[in-house]
């Protein structure tokens, strides 16, 4: 019976999916904005539109500051930091060079706890499975705890066409919903956001799917969270389904780990009578023992606090307390393509900190929305990939979107190696380029240069045509801001200097030695 | 007194950079080793560190400059460059590329032990911090991230910049911040490379220096570039260039 709903309602979903682009149909939840975010333009296109956003450059070059001093802060404060880094990692790698076994392991401990297992191959599958779930208890909303997978399925999108409204409860992903927005960052999604311009959505778009924001509401953090509070109580007390992620899976209780700081994601995952919490199967870790590592790891590391306000554990049902219908869904999507790949793996050992993309020159200046999927900065570039692939235009454009300073490596809490790994990247995207045949600029150029740079009397040649240069346009000690494509690339804004009459080894040989 | 650096061979590596745009850090540097008793020389058979292709992802040009480095820089004690980022991808490169390739991989292994930048060098190899500088200017530091993250010179460029006679050494602002040059990435997205750039130089102006100093011309050509356009009047230059000089010159 149940199963016969769940299908007419899957049904109904993909029905549903096809009539927004067709017939009207009344949404339940505000739109996000139109299009996917895998066809975004590539990123330097995209960071040219989001560097023009002077008002969100601000926004975000002030909180990045902030949050990394305070990250500095509480890391320096821990004794063996480095130790328990190497440990995070080494847990990790392990983890998931055994992964089948501990997922296998977790599936057996969450079943025997009460709690339904279910296995999702990509974002499609996992949000059926959602779908159909949500459809079996009958109900026509959710209350979402914030989840970085959910956002990578595109999950809420998938209720909307199946006529189920997902509510996002964590104060950032609300703002994000209400204002029609996507997350511009993994742990504050609405980091490009300043408090007038919430201010301002709270009051255009709070009454339209709930309690309003009250008359003449201020732009003080306290009066918006207030708003928020009150706009979300109702949503609270009458949900039935809560969705989550998953901070870990701790395969050897079954036990699920979700950390946060505003204690909506408790009421998510105590209020409701149905908890299915979406997973990605790389945040499986061996034992319980095994957490106490990334608990200290992950407040510092991610909002700079030296624990975070609610941990939240459960395993599986417990009889008479909170839901007592549990089901977790493991998703792959693309994880098992990285896992695979022996540069790309040790993205997979990520918790989602935000550490890398807080400290990211790159990121502090343009921000999430540039890099087209919901994994911004250095992790971003470098999973999105590996998740996806290198076909589409955005995703071969990631690797290059780094000037390969190792900020990121420096604070990362699981010692991911970034500038090595974008370099692998680049070497792929190189490398197809290369297998197109067709000209390229930059293939053709660096042919060209690999034959100058490969024998020092060949590039003892390239001296004697810059002296040349040199002796010709002395005495000029620049070149001025007009050079053509692609020299004026650089010279619109910088002073380039004119080559000196000599080459170094020229000067060598010559008389001035 | 015998002088630190007697009897010790020394290849100097230019880099491709200061060869060409530059020559006057490796000149600074051929000073700065001889006044110290070093016996330098330049195999003309060096390119450069290949971080251009490399970094790129176009591996195998980058194995033909390794190649290259190998056989100019054998044999010798040591090698010394005035680029924390040139270092830095020898260091950090050199062997990854020749990996696969065995009889190579040996004299890489040898050479790349073998080399350093100006500052580590100086300071770890000849034991020197005072090398008889005279420099009667206000400096800001600008600790470059590949010297910092990838060569791993620490305070050594401060150390050395501490016992320059004369030298008034001021705070950058957010000097960890990369100034946005990053090889093709100042071509692949230049916008983001100029708003770097810009940054950076607003801080070097706000430090009050009279110079930005470094360890990297890359660094100094990228926010150079930007104080020169903007008419700053703070000028670049490079730490070697300020460690040769002496009250005689």
């Amino acid at each position: 019976m149940t199963t016969t709903v769940g299908k007419d309602l899957g049904e109904r979903a993909t029905s549903g999916s096809g009539a927004t682009s067709g017939t009207a149909h009344k949404r339940l939840t505000p739109a996000p904005p139109p299009g996917k975010l895998e066809d975004s333009p590539a990123f330097p296109a995209a960071a040219k539109r989001e560097l023009g956003n002077t008002q969100q450059r601000d926004n975000l070059l002030r909180a990045t500051a902030t949050i990394r001093a305070k990250r500095a802060a509480r890391a320096a404060e821990v004794d063996q930091w480095e130790e328990l880094r190497v440990a995070a990692a080494a847990i990790k790698d392990r983890a998931h060079r055994h992964l089948a076994d501990y997922l296998e392991q977790a599936e057996a401990n969450l079943t025997r706890a009460g709690a339904h297992v279910h296995w999702a191959r990509d974002a499609a599958e996992a949000n059926q499975i959602v779908v159909d779930l949500v459809c079996q208890t009958g109900v026509h909303e959710v209350v979402k705890v914030k989840s970085m997978v959910t956002q990578e399925t595109e999950l809420n999108e998938a209720l909307e066409a199946a006529g189920i409204a997902a509510w996002e409860t964590d104060l950032a992903e609300l703002i994000v919903q209400l204002g029609h927005d996507r997350p511009s960052h993994v742990l504050v999604p609405a980091i490009h956001r300043n408090r007038s311009e919430i201010r301002d959505i709270f009051v255009k778009e709070m009454g339209l799917y709930g309690q309003a924001a009250p008359e003449g509401i201020s732009d003080q953090p306290a009066e918006l969270a207030a708003a928020a509070r009150r706009h979300l109580r109702d949503k609270f007390l009458r949900a039935e389904v809560g969705i989550s992620g998953g901070n870990f899976i701790v395969a050897d209780t079954g036990s699920l780990v979700i950390v946060e700081s505003e204690g909506n994601g408790r009421m998510c995952l105590t209020l409701p009578k149905t908890l299915i919490s979406v997973v990605g199967i790389e945040k499986v870790v061996p034992t319980f023992e095994d957490l106490e590592v990334f608990m200290r790891l992950l407040p510092r590391s991610s909002t700079g606090e030296r624990m975070n306000p609610y941990t939240s554990m459960w395993t599986g049902v417990t009889p008479g307390d909170g839901p007592q219908d549990v089901h977790v869904v493991l998703v792959d999507n693309g994880r098992t393509n990285a896992l695979a790949d022996p540069a790309g793996r040790q993205t997979l050992r990520c918790i989602r900190c935000s550490a890398c993309m807080n400290t990211c020159p790159v990121y502090a200046q343009v921000g999430g929305h540039a890099y087209g999927s919901v994994y911004p900065g250095p992790i971003g570039i470098c999973l999105t990939p590996l998740l996806r692939g290198l076909d589409r235009p955005i995703d071969r454009s990631l690797p290059y979107a780094c000037t390969l300073c190792g900020a990121c490596t420096e604070v990362c809490p699981v010692k991911i190696e970034f500038p090595d790994l974008i370099v692998q990247l680049r070497r792929r995207v190189a490398e197809s380029k290369q297998a197109e045949r067709r000209p390229h600029l930059e293939t053709t150029a660096m042919a060209g240069g690999r034959f100058v740079f490969a024998r020092g009397s060949r590039f003892g040649l390239v001296g004697y045509v810059t002296g040349l240069a040199g002796r010709v346009l002395a005495p000029r000690r620049t070149f001025g801001r007009h050079l053509p494509w692609p020299a004026s690339l650089w010279t619109r804004a910088r002073d380039l200097p004119v080559p000196p009459k000599r080459s170094f080894r020229h000067w060598w040989k010559g008389a001035g030695r | 007194m015998a002088r630190p650096g007697e009897n010790l061979r020394v290849g100097l590596f230019a880099t491709c950079i200061n060869d060409l745009l530059f020559p006057g850090t490796p000149a600074a540097v051929t000073r700065i080793l001889e006044r110290l008793g070093c016996r330098v020389e330049f195999p003309t058979a060096q390119t450069c560190c290949g971080q251009m292709f490399t970094n790129t992802g176009y591996f195998e040009a980058g194995l033909d400059t390794v190649k290259a480095y190998a056989q100019a820089f054998d044999g010798y004690d040591y090698i010394v460059g005035p680029s924390g980022s040139c270092v830095g991808s020898v260091r950090h490169q050199h062997q990854m590329l020749a990996e696969s390739h065995p009889a190579l991989a040996e004299k890489v292994a040898r050479v790349v032990a073998a080399t350093y930048d100006l500052s580590e060098f100086l300071i770890d190899v000849l034991g020197v911090d005072d090398v008889g500088a005279v420099f009667p200017h206000t400096v800001t530091y600008h600790p470059s991230c590949h010297s910092v993250r990838v060569a791993h010179v620490g305070d050594k460029p401060l150390r050395l910049l501490a016992k320059v006679q004369g030298l008034t050494l001021v705070e950058l602002p957010d000097a960890a911040t990369c100034c946005g040059f990053g090889g093709t990435f100042s071509l692949k997205n230049p916008d983001l490379s100029i708003a770097l750039g810009r940054q950076k130089a607003a801080n070097v102006v706000a430090s009050g220096a009279e110079y930005v100093v470094a360890g990297d011309n890359a660094c100094l050509m990228n926010i150079g570039g930007v104080l020169h356009r903007e008419g700053a009047g703070v000028k670049p230059i490079h730490l070697a260039q300020i460690l040769a000089r002496t009250e005689a010159s």
